[in-house]
């Protein structure tokens, strides 16, 4: 291992320092975070419709407007924001294990079962993902609730993640640390948790957020097409009802900017804070900062 | 002889096993889903005068056209000789269209744009990013790659929707809808038409694609230019122009080929997402409409014909690659 290891609220603070990435992607989470927990403090439920008044612009008593339907945008944006996290992290859940998995046991294990694993997920690599997410969809209309999608997309986006990991995996198989800890008597099981984990954790931290990207994406695509559970606010079905009530045509930007607002920032914020931290993780980069200090 | 059969014959096997998966996915789907195609059919067109025979005989119409009559075993034989006809049934939503003749008529459209839009982004990703790791102190190379970096991640729907509301909608220097305007017989005009109208739409993909190009490029060229070839080049005083063209560029070109073949894929969903949003007459517009018919024969089409094509797409690229890598060809 390089570097002194700190505990995790200490890299933060270092990291919070250091880097301005990392310090504007955890601040633009943070508040998104903290606006998707304030929905627990709703005094309207999510689905709950005609409650205020209709078609407000912003103003004091309603920060971000009132919709056609007599909601208040402010608290469904607060919906919104959960229920969009919600999906897409089980997704990334569901694809992430199963990539772990089938990467790591065709990279490790190698021969017949990497050969099948292999040509399972080239298969599945080139299959193309929207029309047959939007088939399913459609099949199974008005009943695709947000578990349902968020299983769906997570079954759909596991074969390149694990096509990288299992090259992860080779390569660092071949490095020369681990032939080290061979001749060193290290046990496989050693190895894979202390010498190759530090490697392969930021990598995962990285690709989790080409994840999300992928899942945020198609629960907006799928919504605005109205293939989704239209009555529970998501993001993408904030932009649908919109829509809908053509909030374009009539002026009424707030309902339509504050979903594409939020998204926008939910996947800027996340692959600002990944990209720093998996910097500041990976040895790789630590082994540089090092020498290039010694050697300064 | 054994380039053949070490090299092409596994990926030509590959691409028939994605076809085979790909359909049999398809052909599955539908099948196992709650949800019977032929009775929501059904309920779309009747209502309660129809004489209850007349709609067990459209019943049964439907059943054999969507090929639901027999054991799943036959059903599924009639589905391949389908395909092998290349007969996907009529459209629902424009009935009796065929709906390979419908796809055939979208296809130049979603083609010409994703075609225009991944080469521009490929071309510029792989300039941008190889400099931006050659100079990484300059100043536009910084700027081009934080913008790039901030677009990257957005969601692509949100991006186009974006480009529209801001260059059709609020400033409006663009069309909103269609691909052309005018007719073909006065040429010039039409042919700028349908530059005009594909402009927005090839802007959103070729900004991702080159979003994308960019990361993977400038990662590349690192490596490259870290590498002793290069250091030598650069002790031996070569000018900076031909290192980096004559062994940055060239020598980080080639994975990018390869992604190309697995990039097109995800272009074509872009492209897809592209056509609806911007109503652009290709194949994803198609789709959208259908969504909105509920012409369940379309989507279907239009899913094994997706299947297909990228398939074929891939293998095409894999096939050429060894054109350009003689390491390939001679190993």
């Amino acid at each position: 291992m390089v570097g002194q290891v700190r505990g995790p609220l200490g890299a933060a603070r270092d990291l919070f320092r250091s880097s301005p990435a990392f310090r504007t992607g955890s601040i633009i989470l943070l508040i998104l975070l903290a606006l998707g927990a304030l929905s627990i403090f709703a005094p309207y439920g999510p689905t709950d419709r005609r409650v205020v008044p209709n078609d407000r612009s912003p103003s004091f008593q309603y920060p971000f407007g009132t919709t056609s339907l007599g909601q208040d945008v402010f608290w469904l944006t607060t919906f919104a924001i959960r229920n969009s996290l919600f999906v897409a992290g089980l997704a990334v859940l569901i694809s992430r294990s199963i990539a772990v998995m089938l990467g790591s046991s065709s990279g490790y294990l190698g021969g017949r079962v990497d050969r099948l694993v292999s040509s399972v997920t080239d298969t599945f690599i080139v299959m193309p993902r929207l029309p047959l997410l939007i088939l399913i969809s459609f099949m199974i209309r008005g009943s695709l609730s947000m578990l349902a999608m968020a299983v769906l997309l997570g079954l759909l986006d596991w074969a390149w993640p694990s096509k990288r990991y299992r090259a992860q995996v080779l390569t660092l198989r071949e490095e020369e640390f681990t032939n080290t800890a061979v001749f060193a008597g290290m046990g496989t099981f050693r190895i894979v948790l202390r010498e190759h984990l530090p490697f392969l954790i930021p990598f995962l931290l990285a690709d989790a957020v080409s994840g999300f990207l992928f899942a945020i994406g198609m629960e907006v695509t799928l919504s605005v097409l109205g293939l989704s559970d239209l009555g529970s606010p998501t993001i993408g079905t904030m932009i649908y009802w919109a829509g809908y009530y053509q909030a374009l045509l009539a002026r009424r930007f707030w309902w339509l900017g504050a979903p594409i607002l939020a998204s926008v920032l939910l996947v800027v914020g996340m692959y600002l804070v990944s990209v720093s931290l998996g910097n500041y993780l990976d040895p790789r980069t630590r082994l540089k900062t090092l020498v290039a200090r010694s050697g300064a | 002889m054994s380039f053949i059969k070490s090299y092409a014959l596994p990926r030509v096997l590959q691409w028939a096993v994605v076809i085979l998966v790909g359909t049999t996915i398809t052909f599955i789907i539908p099948r196992l889903l709650p949800t019977d195609p032929v009775e929501q059919t059904l309920r779309r067109v009747s209502t309660s005068q129809i004489d209850p025979r007349a709609v067990e005989t459209f019943r049964n119409t439907i059943q054999d056209l969507y090929g639901l009559q027999g054991t799943p075993l036959e059903q599924y034989g009639r589905f391949w000789t389908r395909l092998m006809r290349a007969d996907l049934g009529p459209s629902l939503g424009a009935f009796p269209t065929p709906v390979t003749q419908i796809i055939r008529d979208s296809l130049p459209w979603t083609i010409g744009l994703l075609g225009a839009s991944i080469l521009i982004s490929w071309v510029l990703g792989i300039i941008l990013g190889t400099f931006a790791a050659y100079f990484p102190r300059n100043r536009w190379s910084n700027i081009i790659g934080g913008v790039l970096v901030t677009v990257y991640p957005v969601p692509y729907f949100i991006l186009a929707l974006v480009l529209v509301l801001v260059f059709a909608y609020y400033i409006p220097i663009f069309p909103l809808v269609g691909g052309s305007s005018g007719s073909p017989a006065n040429l010039i005009p039409y042919l700028l038409s349908i530059l005009q109208h594909a402009f927005l739409p090839a802007l959103s993909l070729v900004l991702i694609g080159t979003a994308f190009r960019f990361i993977v490029a400038r990662a590349l060229a690192s490596t490259v230019i870290a590498s002793d070839p290069v250091t030598y080049a650069e002790m031996a005083g070569i000018a900076r122009r031909r290192i980096l063209f004559a062994y940055v560029v060239r020598n980080s070109l080639l994975p990018q080929i390869t992604d190309l073949g697995l990039a097109i894929g995800a272009l074509f969903e872009g492209a897809l997402i592209t056509e609806f949003v911007f109503s652009y007459p290709g194949v994803g517009y198609r789709l959208y409409t259908a969504i909105l018919q509920s012409d369940f024969n379309m989507i279907m089409g239009i899913t094994l014909f997706s299947i297909v094509g990228i398939a074929t797409a891939t293998l095409v690229i894999d096939l050429l690659y060894p054109l350009l890598d003689p390491r390939v060809r001679y190993r």
